[in-house]
């Protein structure tokens, strides 16, 4: 048996930048709400640059709670699919470069707890998959803003996984 | 003494109205209060392809919806009879039953149940054009502040 050669570092990077492109590409809202991700590793951290349109209510001014809500479900439902792409991708079993990606997760149900108000600011936002089945996933986000110690909203979210026949 | 009598309501919905195109994430995803009552809202939200989740079905964002959700729930929360003087949202969980059919607005209708000195409950149902079959349900408590008690 021969062993592959370790691909350079720059190959398995712009391989793994691309996957996460296209992935974040593929959904619209993500781009209405302005919302971004960054990666170390596998690790995802959501990045929602403040923008004037994010307010609720002018007077207070704070991020509109739809607007944070939605924010922690792309979170989520960005770092599912990437957590299972990852390991198709990670061992070669598909291409990110020229396969259908599989279909997203699709929520179940989505719990959010606002513990401060969102403040004119950006925020960032991370997805930690707490159960990965074939069928359902379960996955807890956390967003702070300025201090990371001190979140401003948690979620919970229980989704649906596409169907192994859904996938190419 | 003004000329004419005024339906103090449709005064309120008016105004709410005006007041919810002040709310810059309302605005920009198009929320339109529809209707107004005792503890009740209705707010609709085109569709918009800015809003799809996924391309290839062209049904909108779990997250359009929710934003639609929460507004309405605090709309019906400040429609309360109490008047607060403000509210935000504590929690709300949101159960997505089937996929929005793409090309239709959606509509939600809330419904602030009960209030305590500083907690308001609310229950929020989202349709598309089919109204007997739900697109998402929700329940919630939002903060509730209270006016100032005027001597």
């Amino acid at each position: 048996m021969t062993r592959r050669p370790p691909e350079p570092i720059e190959v398995v990077k712009s391989r793994r930048e691309a996957a996460l492109a296209r992935l974040v590409a593929g959904v619209p809202y993500i781009g209405f709400l302005g919302a971004r991700f960054d990666r170390r590793g596998d690790e995802l951290t959501a990045i929602l640059p403040f923008h004037p349109s994010l307010i609720g209510n002018p007077l207070i001014p704070a991020l509109h709670g739809g607007a944070t809500a939605a924010f922690l479900e792309v979170t989520a439902i960005i770092t599912l699919a990437w957590t299972t792409l990852w390991e198709d991708m990670e061992s070669g079993r598909i291409d990110p470069a020229s396969e259908v990606f599989p279909a997203l997760p699709k929520t179940i149900t989505f719990t959010v707890d606002y513990l401060r108000s969102g403040l004119p600011r950006d925020a960032y936002a991370r997805a930690t998959v707490t159960r990965s089945g074939r069928r359902y996933a379960s996955v807890h986000i956390a967003a702070w803003q300025d201090n990371h110690a001190k979140p401003f909203a948690a979620a919970t979210a229980h989704f649906l996984m596409p169907e192994p026949k859904d996938q190419p | 003494m003004p000329d004419k009598p005024t339906d103090p309501l449709p005064d309120r919905l008016t105004l709410a109205k005006a007041f919810m195109q002040t709310l810059p994430h309302a605005k920009s995803l198009g929320m339109q209060l529809t209707e107004m009552g005792e503890g009740r809202a209705t707010i609709t939200m085109p569709y918009d392809l800015r809003l799809v989740g996924d391309p290839t079905t062209g049904v909108l964002h779990g997250g359009a919806i929710s934003a639609l959700m929460d507004t309405a729930s605090g709309a019906s929360v400040m429609c309360h009879p109490s008047a607060p003087a403000s509210t935000a949202t504590l929690d709300l969980r949101i159960d997505y039953m089937r996929p929005a059919t793409p090309g239709q607005a959606i509509t939600a209708r809330a419904e602030c149940h009960h209030v305590t000195r500083s907690v308001a409950f609310i229950r929020v149902v989202a349709t598309d054009a089919d109204e007997s079959r739900p697109v998402a349900m929700g329940t919630g408590t939002f903060t509730l502040e209270r006016p100032p008690v005027t001597p």
